[in-house]
């Protein structure tokens, strides 16, 4: 690579002693482990990129005696494929780091929640959990971590639909608020964190908040596994600093042909090959959860947001109208231009659909349609009409 | 049925009795026959002490607890872009052509049910597939058609 430095951080080899900094770590109080969080600037790998250390230290403050740490291993989101490769490679540092929030937090119980296509992990996933709870029983914190199996659900990776499904129900987001460090699993305060979050928690507790400042920019600390696949020559994992600029990335990442790359999934945004240049990819600019597509000249955007549309459709759990009725209205209305059915301006009317979807769907997912949708329709028109 | 509720039985015994047991044991039948049948939905609304419209819409919610018969062995391709992108089409094709049945379709024996799925998380090595819990990856014709045969084989 050329342009972007590679880290190895989140993959790097255990420690000889099995769980020695998780050990270490159980030696700080809460406080201790909230502040260096705090101070890390880490935030959510999971997409939305809420501050770590504020969800942990709201979950803290309440007073329940009852609390849950639950990890998010639902990976559903088109293009994403890096916490598989965390729960097979380095499995035990999504558990220390657990660990840590339980003790920061006072849970005495957490789940990982696996979506059911990684069903097939299960058995080493439950040999490294043995090792864990043996560890933690030796450092005298009382920690539990069950793991709950998802049956193939995109939705069920949206926080409050997690909940429901562990809970035995329809995985059916609930309004918000109350936000889950009030009211989440089972209705306690409960902390909810993406796989990878968990891991740079423990690289926290392991650098300290000072090293882990000097990786990324002020806006996105830290480095960031990014699942790249589509049209380039090295398909795979990276753990790359944040704050590239696209241009970089696809000098680095493209097959020289690269017309547009998909950033963040189907729920993120198609960013044009004009634009590659000012565009950078960070909470200051465009967030990912680490899903970077890349498409080729060769590809038809029409296809892609075709693709894109049919997937929300069929993963919407169906319970608002906007979003319901809204991807079914959206698919039938961008085949209806390509077919020559409506005229090109049709496609202004679908854009005003997805706007409203923006604003009046229940949960992320009907809310961040209008994301693919405005920027492929917007950036590639004539693709979706001739 | 006297095994389907022997069956429910033991897959309550091992996963508890309440609200929360529930997927884990629906899950566990699906490990076991494949497919949810109305008598297993009742049989487990029985077991735990709910309603078997409770049950019944719980398991249609996801997409993993079919709820029409299937067969022993279950593949799920990827239809997701990256998949699409790198040869889905012909992946379906080619097993239409090796156990005569369309996307959707049980063959006659109840050995094979072909589906589409959403990603896989194997985007990097598409096309991807699942048979029952098992992926594959990396697939192209001659690929597919060795794990296929190999299937038909067991
Ligand atoms: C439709 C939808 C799907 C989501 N899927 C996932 C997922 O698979 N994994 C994940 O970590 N977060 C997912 N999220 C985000 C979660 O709701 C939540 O913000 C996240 O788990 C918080 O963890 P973080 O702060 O560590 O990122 C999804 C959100 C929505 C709206
Ligand atoms: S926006 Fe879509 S997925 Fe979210 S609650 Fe509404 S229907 Fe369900
Ligand atoms: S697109 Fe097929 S595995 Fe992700």
């Amino acid at each position: 690579m050329k342009n972007l430095k590679r880290v190895d951080i989140i993959f790097g080899a255990y420690t000889q002693e099995k769980y020695k900094v998780l050990g270490e770590t159980l030696k700080k109080s809460s406080d201790q482990i909230i502040s260096e969080v705090t101070d890390s600037g880490l935030k959510g790998r999971g997409g939305a990129g809420f501050p770590t250390g504020l969800k942990w230290k709201y979950t803290a403050n309440e007073a329940d005696p009852i609390k849950y740490v639950v990890c998010n291993a639902d990976e559903g989101e088109p293009g994403t494929f890096k916490d598989r490769e965390i729960l097979t490679r380095v499995p035990r540092k999504v558990f220390s780091g657990m660990a840590i929030c339980a003790k920061a937090i006072g849970a005495k119980k957490g789940y990982l929640y696996l979506r059911g296509e990684y069903v097939y992990m299960l058995p080493d996933l439950m040999a490294e959990l043995e090792l864990f709870h043996k560890c933690v029983k030796e450092n005298n914190l009382d920690f539990e971590i069950k793991i709950s199996m998802g049956s193939g659900a995109y939705i069920c990776g949206e926080e409050s639909a997690l909940f429901e499904s562990i809970e035995g129900k329809r995985g059916e987001p609930r309004n918000k608020p109350p936000y889950p460090t009030v009211s989440g699993l089972f209705g306690k305060p409960t902390v909810i964190n993406n796989v990878e979050t968990f891991v740079n928690t423990l690289m926290i507790m392991r650098l300290g908040a000072d090293e882990f400042k000097t990786l990324g920019t002020s806006d996105s600390r830290g480095s960031k596994l990014f699942s790249v696949s589509g049209d380039t020559p090295v398909a795979g994992i990276f753990e790359l600093e944040l704050g590239m600029s696209l241009e970089d990335f696809v000098e680095d990442f493209g097959d020289g042909d690269t017309k547009a790359v998909q950033v963040g999934g189907a729920s993120g945004f198609c960013v044009p090959r004009k634009k590659f240049k000012d565009t950078i990819i960070g909470f200051e600019g465009v967030p990912t959860g680490g899903s970077m597509m890349l498409f080729n000249s060769s590809r038809s955007m029409y296809n892609v947001l075709k693709n894109y549309v049919e997937f929300f459709e069929e993963e919407s759990c169906g319970q608002c109208t906007p979003c319901r009725v809204g991807c079914q209205q959206l698919k039938l209305g961008i085949e209806a231009v390509k077919k020559g059915e409506k005229s090109a301006t049709y496609l202004d009317t679908l854009q005003k659909l997805a706007d409203t979807m923006k604003v009046s769907a229940k949960c992320g997912l009907g809310q961040s349609v209008a994301n693919s949708f405005s920027s492929i329709v917007d950036n590639f028109k004539e693709e979706m009409i001739y | 049925m006297p095994e389907i509720k022997e069956l429910v039985k033991q897959l309550a015994d091992k996963h508890g009795r309440n609200r929360e047991s529930l997927l884990p044991i629906l899950q566990g039948i699906i490990t076991e026959e494949q497919s949810i049948s109305d008598v297993a939905m009742s049989e487990v609304a029985e077991e735990l002490n709910m309603s078997a419209a409770l049950v019944y819409g719980t398991a249609t919610f996801y997409s993993f607890l079919d709820t029409e018969p299937r067969g022993t062995y279950v593949i799920r391709i990827c239809k997701t872009i990256t998949c699409d992108m790198k040869g889905k089409k012909q992946m379906i094709q080619t097993i239409e052509d090796l156990l005569k049945i369309k996307v959707g379709e049980t063959t006659k024996d109840n050995k094979f049910t072909l589906l589409e799925t959403n990603c896989l998380g194997w985007c990097h090595k598409g096309p991807a597939m699942l048979i029952n819990s098992t992926p594959y990856d990396s697939l192209d014709v001659n690929k597919i058609t060795e794990i296929i045969m190999e299937y038909i084989r067991k």
